[in-house]
């Protein structure tokens, strides 16, 4: 097999593997990944030192047939690799609404994965987790909001991977040494620069979502550099901004100037080049941007509050409980998707019980992937813009997007309510 | 009529040509149990790729094309083989999973696409050393 892989060099090592010196779940691993980065052009492959793997969701019997291949040929993982979310919350099972034939396989596909000894995390946020990796580690990680995090808030280094790679990845230690993985793709190429007027009208959540989506819309496959964003008190308005721009463009890695790693400066975000384009968001391009998110209009009544995509974090927690403190009964239920070691926590703090109101926790999936949701007759509120672009598609429903204080007022009033400014 | 070809899942097949103008994710782009393109934004949309040899200057979308590649291929609903304009690393893994797992092989081979139309006879084959051919099967030739 090895000969018949011109244009890429493999390592002793490589070779190794391929040859099935390490099992046959290994051989067959490695086999895949490097018909993958001949592909694309990869000179060759580099070690990682962590992977997340999108693999979790079933797709079909395929999916669960590559899992259970790997089991059988005795595969393990080489580096640390936690799950992103399956179709089933394995922790309140009675939550999912999902059923035969679909239940069983979504589930194994969900057992099998760790028996190759992968973490039973299935979040959507790794990066809120123990595994979260560091500034300049070379990691493979599946899940589009994941990989923009890493790239861009921490300054890890992952290319867009996906179904069977990722896990190739993982299975191997190795990745093609490509793209995002190297310092000149990193380079930002197109400025988008935030006019005052946009940043005076629109604040926190919801300016950060408008911003991602329009990114994503207008990047195409360039690495985009923002300037002028505000910094954000927590690190939760860029993991919106991120999923959005993955929700609506593929975009793997942003740069905002004077607030993630690899931009101290515009200068360093470009590397010192120009942009190859400029383009200017007004308070108008926010406006029309967050009007895709909306499919009713303000004062429709709700038959839920959906937030958590991706999974919440412990400081939206902190928001959330304060919020929910004084803001009075609600009308209707807070589905909240979260980690399970977020959820740990906050069990342990024994800060959740003394909440009373209609609040439902959910791990390990997420609302819009796979039936939770009591009533879907009605409109939902949403703080994620992903949540909102795409439940509509997946799960048939209408959707009003808002800030998080405009969510907890509205889920009070039991109809889309927002708070000005 | 014969042209060279780059080999990137490995096999051969021989069917008609189904040519599409624009890339087709087939995560949300085709029906699994049919076969058929139900992207209502694609030109092709209604069309079915089964058994076809599937000719597109590049794949396009979802790296969720992969599984769906390989579920195509597994159900018998897939294209017979795919030759592309430009090297997709998306449909390679799905069709490489696919021949691993099941031994239906999958053909996908790289090369111009100029010439081809709906409905020629394409004989695809992937060499070992990476190398490939597409051949055009006059009519009445023997095969």
């Amino acid at each position: 097999m090895s000969a018949a892989e011109p244009g890429i060099e493999l390592t002793a090592f490589d070779q190794a593997l391929l040859r099935g010196d390490q099992g046959e779940g290994a051989s067959f691993a490695m086999r895949i990944l490097v018909a993958f980065a001949r592909a694309l052009g990869a000179p060759g492959l580099l070690d990682i030192s962590g992977a997340h793997i999108d693999g979790c969701l079933y797709h079909g019997q395929a999916s669960l047939d590559f899992v259970e291949r790997l089991v059988a040929g005795g595969g393990r993982v080489r580096v640390p690799t936690t799950l992103n979310v399956g179709a089933v919350d394995l922790i309140h099972p009675e939550l999912v609404r999902l059923r035969e034939p679909e239940r069983s396989p979504a589930q194994r596909l969900m057992t099998a994965h760790q028996a190759l000894g992968c973490e039973p995390s299935f979040t959507c946020a790794p990066y809120q987790t123990r595994f979260r990796p560091t500034f300049g580690q070379q990691i493979a990680w599946g899940e589009s909001n994941a990989i923009v995090f890493a790239n861009s808030v921490i300054g890890a280094r992952t290319n867009r991977y996906g179904d069977f790679i990722d896990l190739c990845c993982a299975m191997t230690g190795r990745a093609p040494a490509w793209g995002l993985h190297l310092d000149e793709p990193r380079r930002g190429e197109v400025l988008f620069r935030l006019s005052g007027s946009a940043t005076t009208a629109y604040a926190g959540d919801t300016l950060f979502t408008a911003v991602g989506l329009i990114i994503g819309w207008q990047a195409g496959d360039r690495v985009p550099v923002i300037d002028g964003l505000p910094t954000p008190a927590t690190e939760d308005p860029l993991k919106a901004l991120g999923a959005a721009a993955a929700t609506t463009g593929s975009v793997g890695l942003f740069h905002a100037v004077g607030i993630t790693p690899e931009a101290p400066t515009l200068e360093a975000a470009l590397r010192g080049q120009p942009p190859v384009a400029t383009i200017e968001i007004t308070a108008d391009d926010v406006r029309e941007a967050l009007r895709h998110l909306t499919t009713v209009s303000e004062g429709t009544p709700i038959t839920a509050v959906c937030l958590g995509t991706p999974h919440f974090s412990r400081a939206e927690w902190d928001r959330l409980i304060a919020l929910l403190a004084t803001a009075g009964q609600p009308r209707v239920p807070i589905y909240v998707n979260t980690g399970r070691a977020t959820l740990e926590v906050l069990e342990t703090d024994g800060r959740l019980p003394q909440l009373d109101v209609p609040l439902i926790v959910v791990t390990d999936t997420c609302t819009y992937l796979t039936p939770i949701l009591e009533r879907l007759d009605g409109a939902v509120m949403t703080n994620s813009g992903k949540w909102a672009y795409y439940a509509p598609g997946n799960i048939g429903v209408q959707v009003a997007f808002g800030s998080l204080d405009d969510c907890v007022a509205s889920a009070v009033a039991g109809r889309v309510v927002r708070i000005a400014g | 009529m014969t042209r060279a070809a780059r080999a990137y899942a490995g096999g051969a097949a021989e069917s008609t040509a189904l040519v599409l103008k624009e890339g087709l994710s087939l995560w949300g782009g085709i029906d699994v149990d049919t076969g058929c393109i139900i992207d209502q934004s694609h030109p092709d949309v209604g069309t079915c790729v089964a058994g076809t040899v599937l000719v597109m200057p590049a794949g396009r979308g979802s790296s969720s094309s992969s599984a769906v590649l390989a579920e195509v291929v597994r159900r018998g609903t897939g294209p017979a083989a795919i030759v592309l304009g430009r090297a997709d690393p998306i449909l390679t893994v799905g069709a490489i999973v696919a021949a691993s797992l099941y031994g239906i092989a999958c053909p996908i081979v790289v090369c111009g696409i100029d010439g081809l139309t709906t409905g020629l006879r394409l004989r695809v084959t992937a060499h070992d050393d990476a190398t490939a051919d597409v051949t055009i099967i006059e009519e009445g030739e023997a095969r």
